[in-house]
């Protein structure tokens, strides 16, 4: 595997996304709904200002769930059909470089597109409240920027995947709303299903688990425990238990979630 | 298949039994080929008579599924492929490349992946005849201006051998021959070139040797002359005579060719084996100028393919 050629292709598709000005807008998204939410997410409680960190993180978790999933399933989709459609692909692997070169440059390309939306997105927000944020408060803020990466960095490698999957940029499109659909909106409804249609007996600690399957709940339990206010609010406590609740085992998964799509894009690439 | 000889490291392409079968279809089906160094050698065929599969098998992005493929003496899919690689072009048929880079960005970005020299990048634009628009953003292309730039990045890395599928789609008649004056003066540097084109009268007149390809097979190889040789194709006079004239003009062609001659409007038509040419215009010459003009057609190469096609 030679280095240079994955960074060729990386330095394109970065190169390509802050040309389009990709980069900017996701950032400026991220930082206006931020600050939204800051502001005026206890609007329904009667009041408006910012209350505390850890109210504007719970409030983010919900926004960050379904907006990420769908920017990184959008900017990955064609990465590879976009190629092979406009025949660039077969130009491509006749030159030196291999199959996996060539999905590792694409995946870090928008990686680092995506990574660097997310902080300047979130960071901007954090410079704007640092009056109002202790250390506490920024470490829990770190945290939440963290995994949000994470969260779109694993969405990115199921996008990148279905890019290698589908026969055409059409497909892939229909397959990237349908994926983000089924891990943000369907997926905790047949596990919640699940559970009160078995009336609670298959369950209790294993179907805490299952949320493992899901990256999405991944993100939401690591952003959720770490914050004492937030679990009471959420009153998830109950229902996560103590040994699924660690940040190592809960990132260890997330990088898991990152891998495997890729490694099973590189199988079934050819 | 006639006797396997053993692939030819000498030979620039060398082909030996190969074979690409998609289940029961047999894309590719026994090929055996020798393109020699500094050759300029066509491919021919109808949509889905293989040869774009044969060419993607040749630079390496199919696997063939019987059979032993050598380009430049290696094997392009195996161990060394990145060395072999460095010494190929390849300009994909309608291929469209990046619409947000500049001409110059586009050439350098293949430039480095190819690992070649990135101070080409600029004199191959000037080359191709892009040099005023290699800082303009490629969507502004032309539709000719993006092949010229797609054969730039064929010839980045000095190529040794070039594989052009399609390479005068969207050409005018200036910038073809252009193409075709570069492809001679790549030749004379001992580039070995492998083109294929719809255009066969374009191909016709500029390529050493060619292949036609129908259902997966070579159906023929040799030059363009040896084609219609072993085609047999006749000739074909046209000749345009005063009135009254015909008939006895008919008559002589007749006993001096063997072919019954046809009438036309201007005079008469004539088919004959290539052999009697020089009978035919001895039995013309006593007529003298009460023959008003002679067309003489040599069979196309359309002609010919049309032949081994059928």
């Amino acid at each position: 595997m030679e280095l240079t050629q994955i960074l060729t292709i990386a330095a394109k598709e970065l190169r390509d996304r802050l040309r389009n000005r990709w980069v900017l807008a996701v950032a400026l998204v991220f930082t206006v709904f931020s600050l939204v939410i800051a502001y005026f997410g206890g609007a329904q409680q009667g009041a408006v200002g910012f209350r505390s960190i850890e109210f504007t993180i719970a409030s983010l978790v919900s926004l960050v769930i379904y907006l990420i999933p769908l920017i990184a399933l959008l900017l990955g989709f064609d990465a590879i059909v976009g190629e092979r459609e406009r025949g660039s692909l077969d130009l491509l692997l006749a030159l030196p470089i291999t199959r996996l070169e060539l999905l590792l440059g694409k995946y870090l390309g928008l990686a680092a597109a995506l990574t660097l939306s997310t902080l300047a997105g979130f960071g901007l927000v954090a410079v704007l409240l640092y009056r109002q944020l202790s250390w506490a408060g920024l470490y829990h803020y770190g945290g939440f920027m963290l995994s949000s990466v994470l969260l779109g960095l694993a969405f990115l490698s199921l996008a990148v995947l279905l890019s290698v999957l589908a026969r055409d940029r059409t497909r892939a499109s229909g397959l990237a709303i349908a994926l983000w659909f089924f891990f943000v909106l369907v997926f905790d409804l047949l596990l919640l299903g699940t559970l009160v249609g078995t009336g609670g007996r298959f369950g209790g600690e294993a179907f805490a688990w299952l949320l493992l399957l899901n990256p999405a709940d991944v993100f939401r339990i690591l952003n959720v425990f770490s914050l004492d206010d937030v679990r009471t609010l959420y009153g998830l406590a109950s229902i996560v238990p103590p040994a699924l609740g660690r940040p190592a085992l809960l990132g260890g998964v997330m990088l898991a979630w990152i891998a495997l799509p890729l490694a099973l894009a590189r199988w079934r690439f050819k | 298949m006639a006797s396997i000889s053993p692939v030819n490291n000498e030979a620039a392409v060398s082909l030996r039994g190969v074979a690409k079968h998609y289940g029961a279809l047999h894309a590719v089906d026994g090929v055996d080929l020798d393109i020699a160094r500094g050759e300029i050698f066509g491919l021919i065929g109808h949509n889905g008579a293989g040869k774009s599969t044969l060419f993607k098998m040749m630079l390496g992005l199919e696997t063939a599924t019987a059979g032993e493929i050598r380009v430049g003496g290696a094997d392009v899919a195996g161990r060394g492929f990145r060395a072999a690689r460095r010494h190929l072009g390849y300009l994909p048929e309608n291929v469209v490349l990046y619409d947000n880079l500049s001409g110059l960005e586009t050439l350098r970005f293949f430039a480095r992946l190819k690992q070649a020299p990135l101070a080409q990048c600029a004199p191959l634009l000037a080359r191709v005849g892009l040099a005023h628009a290699g800082a303009r953003p490629v969507r502004e292309y032309s539709k000719g201006m993006r092949q010229r730039l797609g054969f730039a990045q064929a010839l980045l890395g000095a190529p040794r051998v070039l594989f052009l599928d399609e390479p005068t789609n969207g050409l005018d008649p200036q910038a073809i021959r252009d193409f075709y004056a570069t492809l001679r003066a790549l030749r004379e540097d001992g580039v070995t070139i492998v083109i294929t084109s719809h255009i066969l009268a374009e191909l016709q007149e500029r390529v050493g040797r060619l292949a036609i390809m129908a259902a997966g097979k070579i159906q023929a190889v040799g030059s363009v002359q040896a084609l219609r040789q072993q085609m047999q194709m006749p000739l074909v006079f046209e000749l345009r005579l005063a009135a009254g004239d015909a008939a006895a003009i008919a008559r002589a062609l007749a006993e001096a060719t063997g072919a019954a001659p046809e009438a036309t409007a201007a005079g008469l038509r004539l088919r004959c084996p290539r052999e009697a040419k020089m009978a035919v215009l001895a039995a013309l010459a006593p007529f003298g100028s009460r023959v008003l003009d002679v067309a003489m057609h040599e069979p196309s190469l359309e002609d010919v393919f049309f032949g081994f096609s059928d």
